[in-house]
């Protein structure tokens, strides 16, 4: 299959007004809307490897530390994501257990595996199922918000419980560690551009 | 207006996903067109985009200042009664010394749909009056980029999950805050499938 690609005709859509461009060096600006185009995302593959070896890194102290720290009449317990998880369930809500597990557990660790495997397979030239592979993307790109929970919940607690004065919840520092792991999974996201897998794959 | 002059024109576009070049089709009023090799969603076909996304913006600006100005949940416990706001909630947060959970949660659950409410209301008011308003690209292109960090939507489960793990300790009452934050969810996301972009590059066309 020879599919027809903008690239092949030395034309760039413009990233933001989506106006066909045509380039004349690898970039140009849109005669519409005036913004930077580029035939693919700036240095694609480099800056998805370095934003996704930061979450690896981090996404272990985010998991380790607690997120959470509860003062009650001089005795403080400390959340982790996990037990956090653990507590709901055991408290007869498993609906909402599930939900914080695939939230705060489940989409950060499956958007890094997706992520890295959507890398490797472009720089290996793959030419497995690119309608596949750009759907995984679309999905990874779409659940990774949801992560973002377990800091709202944090957020949500501290405010009602330290104003009601009977017990203190604090934000642990596994939360900061999770709030920077869900926004570098994001830009990582942000800056994979999928039509690399179709350009190595139709190649 | 674009939809007629499309079949003339033959208007071409790439994919953003696949960067396969089609010509664009019409549509009807509502419909969807996707890319014909990689299934990515294109464009949508909206009759009179910007008066009905106006509106809706319009009703998201008032439940936007509700949502900031009322109380959000109340909590009772032992006679006690504590009101909190979205303020509230980033103000301890930051008081312990948690400027960057306090800072995210500030950017994505105020500042982001608050920005995202107010741009569209100085883009489209004007547009819908046949003007163009200035810095019309920059403003629209920041709306994107900011759009993505604007979720309330996860910041609504996260309260779900807060009231569970209260639940038995003390008695929450939700505030007029929460009712219009879950209706701003409704009303952002219709708003977000009101507006074909098209017609707002289409007027910069026009103006250049």
């Amino acid at each position: 299959m020879s599919a027809i690609t903008a690239i092949s005709r030395g034309l760039a859509a413009c990233h933001d007004c989506g106006l066909l461009v045509r380039l004349a060096g690898h970039h140009g600006s849109c005669p519409r809307c005036k913004s930077a185009v580029h035939f693919r995302k700036n240095n694609s593959l480099a800056r998805t490897w370095a934003l996704l070896i930061t979450a690896y890194v981090l996404i272990l102290p985010a998991n380790i530390f607690p997120v959470m720290v509860t003062t009650s009449l001089g005795t403080a317990q400390e959340d982790t994501i996990m037990s956090g998880v653990i507590y709901l369930w055991s408290h007869g809500s498993w609906p909402l257990a599930l939900l914080v597990f695939i939230a705060s557990v489940f989409v950060p660790f499956a958007k890094l595996g997706v992520i890295t495997y959507l890398l490797v397979s472009v720089q290996r030239g793959s030419k497995w199922s690119p309608v596949k592979r750009t759907r995984m993307y679309r999905i990874a790109e779409a659940a990774g918000r949801w992560s973002m929970v377990d800091i709202y919940v944090v957020t949500i607690l501290t405010a009602l419980v330290s104003l009601g004065g009977l017990a203190t919840i604090e934000a642990g520092l596994g939360a900061a560690f999770f709030g920077v792991v869900v926004v570098t999974t994001m830009l990582a996201a942000e800056s994979f551009d999928p039509r690399l897998i179709w350009d190595r794959a139709e190649a | 207006m674009r939809s007629g002059q499309a079949l003339a024109d033959q208007v071409t576009i790439a994919c953003h996903e696949c960067d396969l070049l089609q010509r664009e089709v019409v549509v009807n009023d509502g419909g969807i067109a996707r890319c014909t090799r990689c299934g990515c969603f294109l464009y949508r076909r909206r009759d009179r985009s910007i008066e009905r996304t106006l509106a809706l913006t319009v009703a998201a600006l008032v439940l936007l200042i509700i949502a900031n100005v009322q109380p959000f949940l109340a909590f009772n416990m032992a006679g006690l009664s504590v009101e909190t706001t979205l303020g509230t909630g980033i103000g301890a947060l930051y008081v312990q010394g948690k400027p960057l959970v306090a800072g995210v949660v500030l950017v994505t659950a105020v500042i982001a749909p608050a920005f995202h409410v107010l741009a569209f209301l100085y883009l489209l008011a004007p547009l819908h009056l046949g003007r163009t308003p200035p810095g019309l690209a920059r403003v629209f292109r920041a709306v994107r980029h900011v759009k993505t960090w604007s979720m309330i939507e996860v910041f609504m489960l996260g309260t779900l999950v807060s009231v569970a793990k209260l639940m038995g300790m003390a008695e929450i009452v939700p505030g007029p805050a929460l009712w219009a934050l879950m209706g701003l969810i409704f009303t952002l996301a219709a708003v977000g499938s009101s507006l074909d972009p098209r017609v707002v590059w289409d007027r910069l066309e026009v103006a250049a």
